[in-house]
């Protein structure tokens, strides 16, 4: 009887409907707390863009997304520097839920780029830095990151990235604070007021306290350190138009007050 | 652990909860038939995910889970499993328990789950787990199939834990993240520092020592392969 094809089908039925309802099941219970798991995650690694990964981590869950809320206001723009606020279907949008990854198939002019305002504590209208969100290519798969820029919106205040499949130990050194560390203080425009980019050089250890473009690069993982070159360089020129309406509003802003 | 084996045998029908037949369920594949060095397999998880010690451990207690899982399920439903299919019926519960472990590792362990989300998918593919479901739960009893399941996936993890072990410290210079390089840097003053080996967080460095352990192992055991 156990072989017969009736058997096997009805078996085959019953075990499918079983681990079927047992996964949607888990699934359907698991979903909201994943939710919030990679909300924190994303509204961690923007806060990794202005804060040391130590005070990161010695920071519990309610206590990162109490400071996130306290500190950081967001908005989307366009490439133009129009703020967004509707889609095409009137529905709000929100700078944490755009998703960098399935904008960066559309193509740069209807995408959608979200801006993370990090504010100085204790005063909601002064601002810190500005975060940023890039996206790009590495070795073998997706980069991406955020970059702070302070309020000169040239000198970069600090970086985050992650990456999802690059080499352990060569390319995959680019989530360590050692390395982000050392885009903290160049600078994204020359004197003249040139948009520059800031770019990893090949080979490591290499002192670039000097350079305000260049960057110690990753020995062993040049594909990696250009994908994050080319990841900056792209996305701080779709942002460009948004920081020179932002500059141009300031200097009036002080030409008013004067 | 040991003092039950003395009851047992003789008259009574019930065995003891860990009789010498079962110790050996889960003794055997520490050493003597080691899935990794002895049986060599799993090996591309065991080189995969061992550069650092946490993800490692991760890895390891889902593989237990997922093993212990597998061989429960399989061994309850052995008198029912209609042999021309079993493979299949066995590699769905196994890829239902993985997805099960994925889900909760999302939900629970976002920072893991980032790491070895890929890996915790390819258990699926470990020749251990679909080879014991074979070998062994299929044709004994439920209880017996927990401890065989635990056994095995206990051999597999000492391994990966070893190799994570030597791995991390030779390759970054730390142990479960804590840098161990720079305190003993630190003892010695300025000037002296240790340096990290990068072929270690390669794959290259898990062959080595891999075949270091396996090595010491057949030396001690005087294993050799027929």
């Amino acid at each position: 009887m156990q072989q017969s094809n009736a058997y096997i089908i009805t078996f085959s039925v019953i075990l499918t409907v079983v681990l079927g309802l047992l996964l949607s099941g888990t699934s359907q219970v698991l979903a909201p707390i994943q939710k919030k798991a990679v909300e924190l995650d994303t509204k961690k690694q923007i806060l990794g863009a202005v804060l040391d990964a130590s005070q990161l981590r010695n920071m519990k869950a309610d206590e990162i997304l109490a400071y996130y809320d306290n500190r950081i206001s967001s908005k989307v723009v366009d490439i133009e520097g129009n703020l967004l606020e509707k889609d095409s279907d009137g529905n709000p949008i929100i700078a944490e839920n755009v998703n960098v990854a399935k904008n960066y198939k559309m193509a740069p002019e209807k995408r959608q780029y979200p801006i993370f305002v990090f504010h100085k504590e204790g005063n909601p209208d002064a601002v810190e830095a500005y975060i940023v969100q890039v996206y790009g290519a590495g070795l073998w798969d997706e980069i991406w990151g955020f970059l702070a820029l302070d309020t000169d919106l040239n000198t970069i205040a600090g970086v985050t990235f992650g990456h999802k499949g690059e080499t352990p130990g060569l390319g995959a050194r680019i989530t360590e604070g050692a390395v982000q560390n050392r885009f903290q203080g160049k600078q994204i425009f020359d004197d003249s007021g040139n948009f520059q980019s800031v770019a990893m050089q090949k080979g490591e250890g290499k002192d670039y306290s000097s350079e305000l473009h260049k960057v110690d690069g990753l020995s062993g993982a040049t594909i990696t350190a250009n994908g994050v070159n080319a990841m900056l360089n792209n996305y701080l020129r779709f942002y460009k138009a948004y920081f020179d309406k932002l500059k141009a509003s300031k200097s009036s802003e002080v030409v008013a007050l004067n | 652990m040991s003092t039950e084996t003395a009851q047992a045998e003789v008259k009574k029908p019930a065995e003891g909860l860990l009789s010498k037949r079962r110790k050996k369920f889960i003794t055997d594949p520490l050493v003597d038939n080691n899935p990794i060095t002895i049986q060599v397999l799993g090996i591309c998880s065991a080189l995969a995910v061992t550069t650092q010690m946490q993800p490692t451990l991760v890895m390891a207690i889902s593989v237990i889970f997922v093993m212990v899982m597998a061989n429960l399920t399989i061994s309850l439903m052995r008198n029912t499993i209609p042999t021309r299919v079993r493979i299949i019926v066995q590699l769905a519960v196994v890829a239902s328990l993985v997805t099960l472990v994925n889900e909760l590792l999302k939900a629970f362990a976002f920072d893991m789950y980032k790491e070895l989300s890929v890996f915790v998918g390819l258990i699926i593919t470990n020749c251990i787990v679909m080879g014991r479901l074979e070998a062994f739960a299929l044709g004994n009893k439920p209880y017996d199939s927990i401890l065989d399941g635990f056994g095995s996936a206990l051999g597999y993890s000492w391994i990966i834990l070893a190799v994570a072990f030597f791995r991390e410290l030779l390759g970054s210079g730390s142990v479960f993240g804590v840098q161990v390089y720079d305190a003993i840097s630190g003892l010695f003053g300025e000037g002296f520092s240790l340096a990290t080996n990068g072929l270690m967080v390669s794959p290259v460095g898990a062959f080595i020592i891999l075949g270091l352990i396996i090595w010491v192992q057949r030396t001690k055991t005087g294993y050799v392969e027929h």
